[in-house]
């Protein structure tokens, strides 16, 4: 078995396939997989435990991630995620994940954005690091007992099928260069977000869309592919030397208060600004869920004032999130209990005490609800290619309710693949094992070598980073918050050139060994595919819904409007030599009837 | 903003590496370290060079990939802080930045400033880690855990495995990472099950991969960018002992 992939989905994925005494594989490319970017998340994970007594249950979890993806996932997946939630919250207990507790011993919750219930179990400000270093040590269990080998430094480049059916892999070894083979029944999929379409946003700098974009021209339809997050609280861009943004836990949302001055180019500083002349714009737009609104609409809403001249900082790109009055309720020590590591991560960052002066927060990519397609038991349309964790669609829809996706991908992981991968190896097996010297595995391996050599020998005048600068500016002025059709065909076209340039002009110094720009070059020639398929999703797309919102569909208010009648569907996209033709899967609704997303 | 860097060139493990010397222009102080580093990149690519290798993926302090000596101190010049935290606001216009990978016999050097880091996995693999399957959880609520317990577990549990206090160690000792962990698994009540054999099988392993010999100098702990406390230390010293008496 292969397992590419070592966050929460990969990890746990195999590690639980070792126990049912499978041979697993797993790769990741950082130098351990205890570096997976779930380390990074911070919030929390969400659970029906209904430990608070405030009227939470399955149902409610379930309504509630249907609503928040704004009716564009599937009602048994997004069920399922929340029948699995309860007990996966006893699993990380048991891993000994120290969870934040009471002192009556039990354990806290507290709640996040589009919900109005406490659901999401956190272990201070570093969840994803606890969960993922859980996880990373059950991997290392299986590992010791010789059911996992873990491959890092191990950048999977292509997957090889064999009629039609996935079933192996061609690696780079990140130390040496070389190309590997591996053979396998079944490959998984755990590769996590594309985010980094946008360059900046809240991934790591090596998080990449490459697997699943490689897997998508083997076969691999690409559902959503335009549905991506924009995360309303990360600190904004300083300088256009920037790499990445850093997100600020949206949990700060809980105590926090979002505003901007009422007077536009307000210059005094924030505290000599009277409550009066401050803009609570998510309190006045949105009074019942206020500053906890879903992030696609507390994003939006922060673009609609910073775009009419009321941002604030020094490029007037950012708002502020201020603590003034839950310190005067809660008592300074309460804050830092709950937020210490992130005011001090702020004040590492930008130099400032976020407890004396309100935090600057601006909007940035975070999240990619779109990825491979997969069907109920997580298989792609490849037989044998599973996608599970981020890099899949499947339960969030339009938009991802805040410690939802830990969920997701722990749940796809330990809990739903090792059960119905079962039901295709079943069949599988009793087929003989593929061999890497099947000619599948020559032509793979031939043709990553060749797009290496390709990118190698261009020798051009411009740097990586420069055509990734590039994309991003596109992407984010035409493909995140806010979309027309106009711009989107425009974008169609600047993409194109940025492809025709990169590969007549992109200078890629360095071998074929150990070459950190290289890895940078390969994994940016397929973003700028992929931001290509993000345009024409959106735009074939014509209505607003969850994070995709068309300027052209919106009400009087400026709240997004859906057309269920024309596009209650998933897209879902088949690669056909440089073009992508559409399949929809109709979404049916037995149980919630969509309704009007209001968080009014 | 205008800096010199000099940088630690080494082809492979093998190869002899030296320090280079590069005048860097049109920086910002806004700018991190690790983007200065790049900026440094570019222009080689420009000019036909190889680049510069050194190690980074999240660049917000968590993952623990990135990590090299800047003028002789592990991540830089503050106390409790990743290299990707860095900025070059702490550093002055004209400032000559010598950056050099971590020096550890159980690190080898791969090229320029990434090393090895693969023997931490070891460690853990030796028994950082609670025996039960998927599956088998009781409920969480039914064993309760005393705030005080579990703030103590995460304290531990927070190390990012960076490797900065084995770098800055002059006994390249692994004490403080091993210690962490162990004390986050034996101080819940989830891992006492096995806590005895952890505890010897991680400190076993420690000496295996050549890390030298904890002497508390207490260097390891202001390095560290979690703040993971010297105290974890002896509380693993004390654990391996009472292992000797309580262990089978
Ligand atoms: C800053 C931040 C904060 C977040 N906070 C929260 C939160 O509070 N709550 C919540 O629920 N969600 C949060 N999320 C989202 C959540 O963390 C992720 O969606 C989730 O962890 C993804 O897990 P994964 O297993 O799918 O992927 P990842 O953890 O990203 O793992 C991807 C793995 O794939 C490997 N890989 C990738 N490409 C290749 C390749 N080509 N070859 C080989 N290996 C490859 C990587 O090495 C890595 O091991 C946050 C996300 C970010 C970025
Ligand atoms: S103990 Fe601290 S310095 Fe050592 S690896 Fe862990 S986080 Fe890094
Ligand atoms: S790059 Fe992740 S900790 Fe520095």
């Amino acid at each position: 078995m292969i397992v590419v992939g070592s966050g929460l989905s990969g990890a746990g994925a195999a590690s639980t396939l070792g126990e049912l005494g499978y041979d697993v594989h797993c790769f990741c490319y950082q130098d351990s997989a205890r570096r997976a970017h779930s380390v990074a998340a911070q919030g929390g994970i969400n659970a029906a435990k209904n430990y608070q007594h405030d009227g939470d249950s399955v149902y409610r979890m379930f309504y509630d991630t249907l609503k928040g993806g704004d009716f564009r996932s599937r009602e048994a997946n997004t069920y399922r995620l929340a029948e699995l939630s309860a007990p996966l919250i006893d699993h990380y207990v048991q891993q000994g994940v120290p969870f934040a507790r009471e002192y009556g011993g039990t354990l806290v919750n507290r709640s996040f954005g589009g919900v109005q219930v406490q659901r999401t179990f956190y272990a201070r400000g570093q969840t994803g690091q606890q969960l993922l270093l859980a996880t990373y040590s059950q991997l290392y269990k299986m590992v010791k007992a010789k059911k996992v080998t873990m491959h890092a430094r191990s950048e999977m480049m292509d997957l090889v099928t064999i009629d039609g059916k996935a079933k192996g892999i061609i690696v780079r070894n990140l130390v040496t260069g070389q190309l590997e083979r591996y053979a396998a029944d079944a490959v998984v999929l755990a590769t996590g977000g594309y985010s980094r379409v946008f360059r900046l946003s809240t991934l790591a700098i090596g998080c990449n869309g490459s697997a699943i974009w490689k897997a998508h021209k083997k076969g691999a339809y690409f559902a959503g592919p335009s549905f991506t997050q924009i995360h309303p609280t990360a600190l904004p861009q300083s300088s256009e030397a920037q790499s990445k943004l850093t997100l600020m836990s949206e949990s700060l949302r809980n105590d926090g208060r979002i505003w901007v001055p009422k007077a536009k180019n307000d210059t005094r500083i924030a505290n000599d600004i009277p409550d009066e002349e401050r803009d609570y714009y998510l309190e006045r737009r949105y009074p019942s869920f206020g500053n906890l609104a879903p992030r696609d609409i507390a994003s939006r809403a922060a673009k609609e004032r910073i775009d009419a001249g009321y941002g604030v900082g020094r490029l007037k790109n950012a708002v502020y999130l201020d603590f003034k009055h839950a310190i005067e309720r809660l008592g300074l020590e309460t804050i830092q209990d709950r937020y210490g590591n992130l005011f001090k991560m702020y004040k590492k960052i930008t130099g400032i005490d976020a407890y004396k002066q309100p935090m600057m927060i601006s909007p940035a990519a975070h999240f990619s609800m779109g990825g491979l397609w997969v069907d109920y038991e997580l298989m792609t349309t490849v037989k044998g290619l599973y996608a599970i964790g981020e890099c899949n669609y499947s339960d969030h829809g339009a938009n991802r309710l805040g410690a939802n996706s830990l969920l997701q991908a722990s749940v796809d992981g330990y809990f739903i693949l090792p059960n119905t991968i079962n039901n295709y190896l079943v069949g599988e097996m009793k087929n003989e094992h593929p061999d890497t010297a099947h000619s599948a595995f020559d032509d793979a391996e031939k043709e990553t070598k060749a797009f290496i050599d390709k990118i190698l020998a261009i020798d051009g005048t411009k740097t990586v980073d420069h055509f990734h600068r590039e994309l991003g500016k596109v992407m984010w002025q035409e493909c995140a918050m806010s979309r027309n059709e106009e711009g989107l065909k425009k974008a169609i076209a600047q993409i194109e050139q940025i492809k025709t340039a990169f590969w007549s002009d992109v200078k890629v110094t360095g071998g074929d060994g150990l070459n950190t720009e290289l890895e940078k070059a390969y994994r940016l020639a397929d973003f700028i595919e992929l931001g290509i398929l993000m345009c024409t999703d959106a735009l074939q797309r014509n209505e607003s819904c969850g994070a995709h919102f068309r300027e052209e569909f919106q009400s009087y208010e400026g709240e997004a409007v859906r057309v269920d009648e024309d596009y209650s569907y998933v897209s879902a996209w088949e690669y056909n030599k440089g073009d992508f033709k559409l399949h929809k899967e109709e979404l049916e609704f037995e149980f919630v009837e969509p309704t009007v997303r209001s968080y009014k | 903003m205008k800096v010199t860097f000099k940088i630690w060139r080494q082809e492979d493990q093998n190869s002899k590496g030296e320090l280079n010397t590069y005048p860097v222009e049109g920086l910002t102080e806004d700018m991190s370290f690790l983007e200065a580093l790049d900026h440094l990149n570019e222009e080689l690519v420009i000019k036909g060079e190889e680049v510069i290798a050194y190690e980074y993926d999240c660049r917000e302090g968590i993952c623990g990939q990135c990590g090299v000596f800047i003028n002789g101190r592990a991540h830089g010049p503050h106390d409790h802080m990743t290299t990707c935290q860095l900025h070059m606001r702490s550093f002055k216009d004209g400032d000559t930045i010598v950056v050099e990978p971590w020096r550890a016999k159980s690190f080898p050097i791969i090229k320029d400033l990434i090393v090895d880091r693969s023997a931490f996995d070891r460690i853990i693999e030796q028994g950082a880690f609670i025996s039960s399957k998927t599956g088998t959880a009781p409920e969480a609520n039914a064993i309760p855990i005393p705030k005080a317990v579990s703030d103590r577990a995460m304290d531990a549990a927070a190390c990012i495995g960076c490797g900065a206090c084995v770098a800055t160690c002059k006994n390249s000792s692994a004490a403080l990472f091993t210690s962490a962990k162990i004390n986050h698994l034996n101080s819940l009540p989830q891992g006492k099950a096995e806590q005895h054999e952890r505890v010897n099988a991680m400190t076993w392993q420690m000496k295996e991969e050549g890390f030298g010999s904890c002497t508390f100098t207490g260097a390891c702990e202001i390095e560290c960018p979690e703040g993971i406390s010297l105290i974890n230390i002896a509380e693993m010293n004390a654990r391996k002992l009472k292992s000797l008496f309580f262990g089978d």
